[in-house]
């Protein structure tokens, strides 16, 4: 996929956007709040990455990982833009930068959460949504999966250790790294 | 062991005659109520104050079990045990028994109860999936800003964009239907002769009519057969393919044998053309009893896959986007380009009226000028004598103005020529002529 995007195919660029736009929406929704703002990511992130594909690393991770995390920078950038120009026009009763910083700290972990949750293991994900959705207790959810008490325990246990993970990332720096010294 | 000691105080991080609390993560999974609240993050686990509000006060949290001399307190799970338990603690889908255990056993071991605290707050990051739709014309407008950033070295054709655009339309529908849906029953309607027919099958029906019908493009570019070795002999048209597919695959293909296959198709059909450039359009496709250029055959799926998709929807209940503007346009210029010859085909069938004269090849002739209204719509000017004859606004001897919308419905078969609402001026037998060729361009 990589190398038909910097070939310049343009065939490459619509099924990436199939594979990947409901990712960058949601991601960026869950990041902004907004549709709007989210359809514009959206555009901002294909955009970025069919002018640089070749900032994708494979020693790095996934495709999919990648396409998440430059939408996460940006939508994070956005939000902060957004942030800062509202505080502005609030003027002295805008909120304390700390308190913007835990904000968007806070959107960019759930949006960091969301993506662990779309790529675990299905039967982790499974197990998760029945247990904390559905409200079945770890009995009745190895029942439904068809597995044993101990197995059922064993997804829960692991599905919320992965998710945990969405908190060891350090906040975001104020400039994205996918500027790369030009706006996106 | 340590027997009582276990339900000790001393020794607990809480510090001497505190014990630390961690409070139940949630109401039990047993009350179902609404969803309560993602707890509070508790960082600190020296907290001794009193215990945060747990977002529900319905179920009241399970407090750890002291041991009380009256009735001596069964030995609690080993360890092991009580540490797979906390990603069903945290999640509160333990038995109130094992809920106290769990947290008796938190102020007395340091790893799990760091672990807890983790797998708690790693609730609160549970979020239901969002059920926004994507807008389906985003696409379009995500590909034109990157293509105008980056214009494509390897372009799509124009005439393969709206089959493109469908294509991933329908894609996104199916995505969004769940695995009954797809046994939903559809009916497939279209005009044949003077009358309208129809046919049922089901949501994977449709996808695996849409693919083998593809599969005549594919082939026509050296693709797989999506039939393999079960094509009929000659070149099968578009029904006898249908039928051919839908008798080798069982009253009900599944999604999975339907929905990936016809999906890959459509992708390496688009990857197909952009590689082979622009002259590949000529290629001649064959469609059983006609044939037609490859660029017109894309339009023809294009127009296929968006009819055949309303089919869908309308049978699961869920809106549907008409193509956008310019590439409906396109679609209502191939029916208009493909109007002559169906006319002259219903009029060797002695279902339209005889020619009034005859033209010279390349001639102006008597023309109805067809207006369409509306998104995707312009003027065409048809010729009625013979497909040969030049369409010519000075010839017009009838006007027929309708919506683009009810233009599409009635190539599609969906509306019968006398229904169609459309306005009329002229010779009469010219617009019934034009109206039932139109419907007549419809087939499964």
């Amino acid at each position: 996929m990589q190398q038909r995007l910097a070939r310049g195919e343009a065939a490459a660029l619509g099924e990436l956007y199939d594979r990947f736009a409901s990712l960058v929406h949601s991601l960026a929704h869950r990041v902004l709040d907004d549709e709007d703002a989210a359809d514009r990511t959206t555009r901002e992130v294909f955009g970025y990455i069919w002018e640089h594909p070749d900032s994708y690393d494979p020693k790095q991770g996934s495709l999919r990982s990648w396409v998440a995390a430059v939408t996460r920078h940006q939508a994070v950038r956005r939000l902060r833009q957004t942030e800062a120009a509202s505080a502005r026009d609030c003027g002295p009763g805008a909120p304390e930068p700390a308190e913007l910083e835990q904000k968007i700290h806070e959107a960019s972990t759930a949006a960091r959460a969301d993506y662990i949750v779309t790529s675990m293991p299905a039967p982790l994900r499974d197990a998760l949504e029945l247990a904390y959705f559905q409200r079945r207790d770890y009995r009745q959810t190895a029942a439904e999966l068809g597995v044993t008490e101990d197995e059922a325990r064993r997804r829960l246990r692991l599905g919320l250790q992965l998710l945990s993970t969405a908190h060891n990332h350090p906040a975001l720096p104020p400039s994205a790294p996918t500027a790369r010294g030009r706006s996106l | 062991m340590n027997g009582p000691d276990e339900f000790d105080d001393r020794g607990a991080p809480g510090g001497p005659g505190e014990r630390p609390r961690i409070p139940s993560p949630r109401a039990a999974a047993e009350d179902h109520g609404p969803l309560p609240d993602p707890p509070p993050p508790t960082s600190d686990l020296e907290d001794g104050g009193p215990e945060p509000a747990s977002g529900h006060s319905a179920a009241p949290a399970v407090r750890p079990v002291p041991a009380s001399p009256a009735a001596p307190a069964p030995p609690p799970p080993p360890h092991k045990v009580l540490k797979s338990l906390l990603g069903a603690w945290a999640l509160a889908a333990c038995s109130p028994e094992e809920t106290a255990a769990v947290e008796a056993h938190l102020t007395d071991c340091a790893s799990c109860a760091d672990e807890a605290l983790r797998l708690r707050d790693a609730v609160g990051l549970l979020h239901p999936a969002d059920s926004l739709d994507l807008d389906p014309l985003l696409r379009s407008r995500v590909l034109e800003n990157c293509l105008v950033r980056r214009p494509a070295r390897i372009p799509v054709p124009e005439w393969a964009t709206p089959y493109d655009a469908e294509a991933a339309k329908l894609d996104a529908l199916l995505r969004d239907m769940g695995e009954a849906e797809w046994r939903a029953p559809v009916r497939l309607r279209w005009f044949q002769g003077e009358r309208p027919v129809e046919r049922e099958t089901t949501v994977a029906g449709v996808i695996g009519h849409l693919m083998t019908v593809d599969g005549m493009v594919a082939t026509a570019l050296g693709l797989p057969d999506p039939l393999g070795g079960d094509v009929p002999p000659g070149t099968p048209g578009p029904t006898t393919r249908t039928e051919t597919y839908w008798r080798t695959a069982g009253e009900e293909p599944s999604p999975l044998a339907t929905h990936g296959p016809w999906r890959d198709q459509s992708h390496a059909l688009i990857r197909t053309v952009s590689f082979a450039g622009g002259s590949v359009g000529e290629l001649s496709v064959p469609y059983g009893g006609f044939r037609l250029p490859l660029c017109d055959s894309f339009l023809d799926r294009a127009f296929e896959c968006w009819v055949h998709a309303g089919d869908i929807a309308d049978a699961v209940d869920y809106p549907y986007e008409p193509p956008a503007a310019a590439h409906l346009h396109q679609l209502v210029d191939l029916a208009a380009r493909l109007l002559p010859v169906a006319l002259a085909d219903r009029r060797r069938a002695g279902l339209a009226s005889p020619a009034r004269r005859l033209v010279e090849a390349g001639a102006p002739g008597r023309t109805l000028h067809l207006e369409v209204e509306g998104s995707g719509g312009g003027h065409w000017y048809i010729a009625l004598d013979s497909p040969a004859a030049l369409g010519s606004p000075e010839r017009t001897v009838a006007h027929i103005a309708l919506d683009s919308a009810e233009f599409c419905q009635l190539a599609a078969g969906h509306v019968s020529p006398e229904e169609a609402a459309a306005g009329q001026n002229g010779e009469r037998d010219a617009i019934r002529d034009v109206l039932f060729a139109t419907a007549s361009l419809s087939r499964l």
